[in-house]
């Protein structure tokens, strides 16, 4: 089988699995190749690899970054696993008819249909704009962007385990998940233009059989997001491990700062809905309301969503969207936080 | 990546969970009740790998089957590069996922992964190749304790020595006064960690959910301590309770003593964690 990364028109299929040669023009390093030689070359060299990594820095780096990898992962599946069925199974046109006429009224609905489906924000991108091929109004669909990550079931039980003693966590998360979502949704319908958007056009992970489709969305979800999970566990590691604690706890204490500093910190740090209530029990300096700010911005509007909203809709709907968005989504997790929290 | 590196990285991680999960060493990670998910992911990851090999041989077969210059991989790549490149009106992502998540303007194949992928290997290799330790006195020095009052005080049994946890044992000590712990000889396991003082500590980490949001319970050490300390030493520590408390130089949280009378390296525990609060 050919392996290429740029693949050639082939005369004939390859039968040898794993062959590295291609027969094409264009001889390409192939990625089995590349991850054989990764595999072997750290074995060989594991040796000065496990003392480079045996300072303690390193090792309580190490161990903070295996631990949110490990910890975010079974989340992480479930949730690919149930948007992968939901793609397959459930045909979008259900979605269609199910939302009302009037998008006034389809944005909290939408809303609310984000709530029930599992998924994490790399899931609800492509349903976002499946939705909108679909012919479901831009702005119900945008609330369903933002809701869904945000406030679905496998979050809010991530988020009641992280947060074992403050139960009024998880009902702020899903007041101020819905309330962004169903104000970004109104917004769009008043200010949006169909011009910024960009619908996309192609089915993703056609298989030949349903059973197909459904793992090979399984297979790509999982890298896709695993690997945005470990950008993720990356920062909160080198935070945790490296960061002095008078940084956190001097932008802790000044109740504005940490509000503004959390948000950015979910910004930038582009953690997994799944996962990121996890990192934000942990982040114990500073106060329940600017934790939640980490919460409902996390899901809306980070680096790696931008990113995806960018190559979904379209530039033009990008830059506007996601300023908005977090705008709005500091100011209700602001607003949620006095009245709940 | 393509279909079958994915296929191996999804394999290797699936394994790699697996056995994490099958032995003690995922509790250096997460807590305990985390372990039928982490083999139910495991299992699934396992699952995706090979249905994805088995599904791309199909294709290949079924490729075969219909002639040359179809079938095969790379004629799924080939079509999918081709629409990406096929107009304008078919933006840089095809609208396939796999092109989300990166910037516009990056190409795309509908089954490759993007390249942040690759990053799936550094959790691998560390969990396999170096495994890391659980948190120990790097960590504890430089956090505070987290130390919290008990909501009760529940009888302790008559035995001789008492066993506690580091957890119960500062609760007790600290907001219950030592009440409980009065003319009883009590023996604690932890691990020493030194600050920059120089005051000993034995400590246990407490966790909540994963390593990244576990935090120290420290006793002060006083009284007959064993003259050269290591840091990161587990012991069982025997002794009797002490008035006496400190403030946290790092959070100023409360500190209780304890009054060494023996101590006893051991082995690291089963779990390294205090899981109490989880309850």
């Amino acid at each position: 089988m050919a392996l290429t990364k740029s693949a050639p028109q082939e005369a004939t299929p390859h039968d040898e699995p794993g062959g590295s040669a291609p027969t094409g023009p264009q001889r390409r390093v192939t990625s089995p190749l590349v991850l054989i030689l990764v595999l072997l070359l750290l074995v060989t060299f594991q040796g000065p690899v496990r003392r480079a990594l045996s300072a303690p820095v390193m090792q309580s780096w190490t161990t903070v970054f295996v631990a949110v990898v490990v910890q975010a992962l079974p989340f992480l599946v479930l949730g690919v696993l149930l948007s992968a069925a939901i793609a397959v199974y459930v045909p979008p046109s259900f979605f269609a008819r199910a939302l009302p006429g009037r998008p006034a009224l389809a944005v909290p609905v939408a809303g609310l249909a984000g709530a029930v489906l599992p998924g994490c924000e790399c899931a609800s991108v492509p349903v976002a704009g499946a939705l909108v091929r679909r012919g479901v109004t831009p702005a119900a669909a945008l609330a369903f962007l933002l809701s869904a990550p945000a406030i679905n079931p496998v979050v809010l039980t991530a988020t009641a385990v992280a947060f074992p003693r403050e139960p009024r966590m998880v009902v702020a998360r899903l007041a101020g998940g819905l309330l962004v979502a169903c104000v970004m949704g109104w917004l769009w319908q008043r200010l949006g233009r169909t011009d910024w958007l960009r619908p996309p056009r192609h089915a993703p992970h056609e298989g030949a059989t349903r059973g197909e489709t459904f793992w090979n969305s399984v297979r790509h979800d999982v890298m896709h997001a695993g690997g945005f999970l470990v950008l993720g566990a990356t920062a909160a590691a080198t935070l945790k491990a490296i960061a002095p604690q008078s940084w956190l706890r001097t932008a802790a204490e000044n109740p504005v700062v940490s509000v503004l500093a959390l948000a950015v910190l979910a910004v930038v740090l582009s953690i997994c809905s799944e996962a990121d209530a996890f990192v934000a029990a942990s982040l114990t300096q500073f106060s329940l309301t600017a934790r939640l700010a980490f919460l409902v911005v996390g899901p809306m509007i980070d680096l790696k969503l931008f990113a995806m909203q960018a190559g979904t809709f379209g530039r033009a709907f990008a830059v506007r969207f996601a300023p908005a968005t977090f705008v709005l989504a500091v100011a209700v997790s602001v607003l949620v936080g006095t009245v709940l929290l | 990546m393509n279909r079958q590196a994915q296929s191996a990285v999804l394999f290797l991680l699936g394994a790699a969970l697996w056995h994490a999960g099958t032995t003690d060493l995922y509790l250096r990670y997460v807590k305990a009740g985390l372990r039928p998910l982490l083999l139910a992911a495991a299992v699934v990851l396992v699952a995706a790998a090979v249905a994805s090999v088995g599904y791309g041989w199909r294709a290949a077969r079924r490729g075969a089957a219909t002639g040359p210059g179809s079938g095969s991989e790379s004629e799924y790549e080939s079509e999918y590069e081709y629409e990406y490149e096929s107009g304008p009106e078919c933006g840089p992502q095809s609208g396939s996922e796999s092109g989300s998540g990166r910037p516009a303007g990056s190409a795309g194949h509908g089954h490759h992964a993007p390249h942040v992928s690759w990053l799936l290997l550094l959790p691998l290799l560390a969990l396999i190749l170096v495994a890391p330790p659980a948190l120990g006195s790097y960590s504890a020095t430089r956090t505070g304790t987290a130390l919290q009052q008990p909501l009760a005080y529940p009888a302790l049994p008559a035995t001789d020595p008492l066993r506690l946890s580091v957890v119960d044992y500062a609760g007790r000590a600290v907001y219950g006064r030592g009440r409980t712990l009065e003319g009883r000889r009590v023996q604690v396991t932890g691990f020493v960690a030194v600050d920059r003082a120089g005051t000993p500590y034995l400590v246990r980490m407490a966790l909540n959910c994963c390593a990244a949001d576990a935090q120290p319970v420290k006793i002060g050490l006083i009284g007959a301590i064993p003259p050269v300390l290591q840091p990161d030493t587990w012991l069982t520590v025997t002794g009797t309770y002490t008035p006496r408390t400190a403030k946290d130089p790092v959070n100023g949280g409360p500190i209780p003593f304890l009054r060494v009378t023996a101590a006893t390296p051991v082995p690291v525990p089963h779990d390294p964690y205090d899981e109490s609060w989880n309850t």
